[in-house]
């Protein structure tokens, strides 16, 4: 590597750029639990029913939401770039790229919401069935509540993927961190300026984790 | 309260169905406590769901109350399955909420006012002797407590009936106990009628009013307890009293043991006060026979005390003759054995 010389890194672009990741994350991860949160619950609801017609409809929105996730996220990126211009006006930059971060992120959170849902106790479910309850009380009463350790880590594993999207996103001309470590350490082989980047990034990861685990700790009562 | 008219569930479709339950007709009265006996897979568990429609049955009718329920929308249903209880034998009760919010769920369903929420789970608590635990999660309480606030919560609504799926299976002994006489002090303090089942005799015999046998999705043989326990005809029921006792070795042995006499073994019943008394030591002095005890059971059912014996009277065949018909005359149910 021939000596790493610190020194010449602008702290400040650093400091921007981290920013403007963490703008990129929280308003993609707003919007993915958004969209992604009723679509789970959707998916879980529909994906039971014992009505033809809704199952049909459960087939075909399961199988987009597993073509949303099959396609490679660089490459969803740059086939939403139109997408992306006509509902916030440019394709990059930390907006240009908040549609794609979501749309790659939303239908992935989506299954985990699902996931987290089936883990919830099926007596239970009955049992407020039994109380009365309608499907919009067993919902908001007892399905978000008892999955809330898994939605939570559903929430973590989301956040964690979304900064891996941001960084990708460089690429295309998104902002951020990646933007950073590939301008400088790839094209213009700073390699100091790549390594803090990165480094940010993990540390980044590691608190997401760290954070999501202990709210799921905190939430679990089994 | 409750009928069951022609009901019948059957699964699947095509020609992959199974008939849980076949043409069913039952009919259970305000304020009883009514059991239910089956092995598992007769039909005891679909049975009971489908009377708050958990389960909807392919045909038949379900009335609760004067309601035909199996005709209600989906907004009348909800609005009577409030005045339905159900407790079951996982509990099932909402692991993300305390005792205190587990209680107040149906009341809020309901949307109760939270004062009066809060004066009711007060009661509730009190009732089921859990005041000390309103804060605790289901995952800090014992099975016994755990089944305890699911009777709270099937009582928060004030319902008229009482279900109770398999309720105390999944308790020990002493804790079954002390939810049965939960239920019998419940049953008796707000008249509820409370319909369970179970595979347990004991359950059926330290509660129940009355009792049906369910076998094969259907009912095989219903009546007072005391009738169908003392008396059991088909030979599923007689399976679940004797369980193992009558049909041994030995006692098949000492029915037809005569030693030198004649001798006769007979099933002597007793039921009520009877069953306390001495008639069977005095008209066997009287007759003067002999008699030896080789099974015998005295206990009660619910508050019924009874007992049945079976023993070998030994004398000449007059003395035994005249020993069986004078304990008849005293008002024993007296059964000859061959």
């Amino acid at each position: 590597m021939g000596g790493l010389n610190f020194n010449e890194v602008n702290w400040e672009e650093m400091m921007d750029a981290m920013l403007a990741t963490l703008q990129m994350l929280a308003i993609s991860g707003v919007f993915t639990i958004i969209l992604g949160l009723p679509l789970g619950i959707v998916l879980y609801l529909w994906g039971r029913s014992q009505e033809p017609v809704i199952r049909f409809i459960y087939s075909v929105l399961s199988f987009l939401v597993n073509i949303l996730r099959s396609v490679p996220f660089i490459i969803l990126m740059v086939a939403l770039i139109p997408f992306s211009k006509s509902i916030v006006g440019t394709s990059i930059g930390v907006l240009g790229t908040i549609p794609a971060l979501v749309i790659g992120a939303a239908p992935f959170f989506a299954r985990l919401v699902e996931t987290a849902l089936r883990e919830v106790d099926r007596g239970v479910i009955e049992a407020a069935q039994g109380m009365g309850a309608s499907t919009s009380q067993i919902v908001l009463r007892v399905l978000l509540p008892e999955a809330r350790p898994g939605l939570l880590a559903g929430v973590t594993i989301t956040l964690v993927t979304l900064v891996s999207y941001t960084a990708m996103s460089g690429m295309v001309g998104g902002g951020g961190l990646g933007d950073l470590a590939i301008r400088y350490g790839y094209y213009r082989y700073e390699m100091e300026v790549m390594l803090i980047a990165v480094a940010l990034m993990i540390i980044l990861v590691q608190l997401l984790q760290m954070i999501g685990d202990r709210l799921v700790r905190h939430f679990t009562r089994k | 309260m409750i009928e069951l008219r022609g009901l019948t569930k059957r699964y699947g479709k095509g020609n992959k169905t199974a008939t849980a339950l076949s043409d069913l007709n039952l009919s259970i009265q305000k304020g009883e406590i009514f059991g239910v006996i089956g092995h598992s897979g007769a039909g005891k568990s679909t049975l009971i769901r489908c009377i708050n429609l958990l389960e909807r049955p392919t045909e038949g009718e379900v009335w609760v109350d004067g309601v035909e329920l199996t005709k209600l929308g989906k907004g009348r249903l909800q609005e009577k399955r409030r005045k339905i209880g159900m407790i079951f034998q996982h509990f099932n009760l909402l692991s993300s909420a305390t005792v205190y919010d587990n209680i107040a769920f149906p009341l809020r369903l309901a949307g109760t006012p939270d004062s009066a929420v809060e004066e009711k789970v007060k009661d509730l608590l009190a009732l089921v002797g859990l005041e000390g635990h309103r804060n605790k999660y289901p995952a800090q309480l014992s099975g016994g407590q755990k089944q305890r606030v699911g009777v709270a919560r099937a009582l928060a609504n004030d319902p008229d009936v009482l279900l109770c799926d398999e309720a105390t299976s999944a308790l020990d002994p002493q804790t079954t106990d002390s939810i049965l006489r939960l239920l019998l002090d419940i049953n008796r303090q707000f008249n509820l009628t409370i319909v369970l089942i179970t595979h347990e005799m004991h359950v059926i015999q330290r509660i129940c009013d009355r009792v049906a046998v369910i076998h094969g999705g259907g009912i095989v043989e219903q009546g007072a307890v005391t009738e169908v326990f003392l008396k059991p005809k088909h030979e599923i029921t007689q399976g679940f009293i004797r369980g193992e006792a009558q049909n041994d070795g030995q006692l098949q042995a000492a029915m037809r043991t005569v030693p030198g006499e004649s001798s006769q073994a007979v099933k002597i019943t007793f039921l009520g006060e009877k069953t306390y008394g001495s008639t069977l030591s005095r008209v066997a002095r009287e007759t003067g026979v002999n008699f030896a005890i080789l099974q015998g059971t005295i206990s009660t059912i619910k508050d019924v005390p009874f007992g049945q014996l079976i023993v070998r009277f030994e004398g000449s065949a007059e003395a035994i003759t005249s020993t069986v018909l004078e304990l008849k005359a005293q008002g024993l149910d007296v059964e000859v054995l061959s």
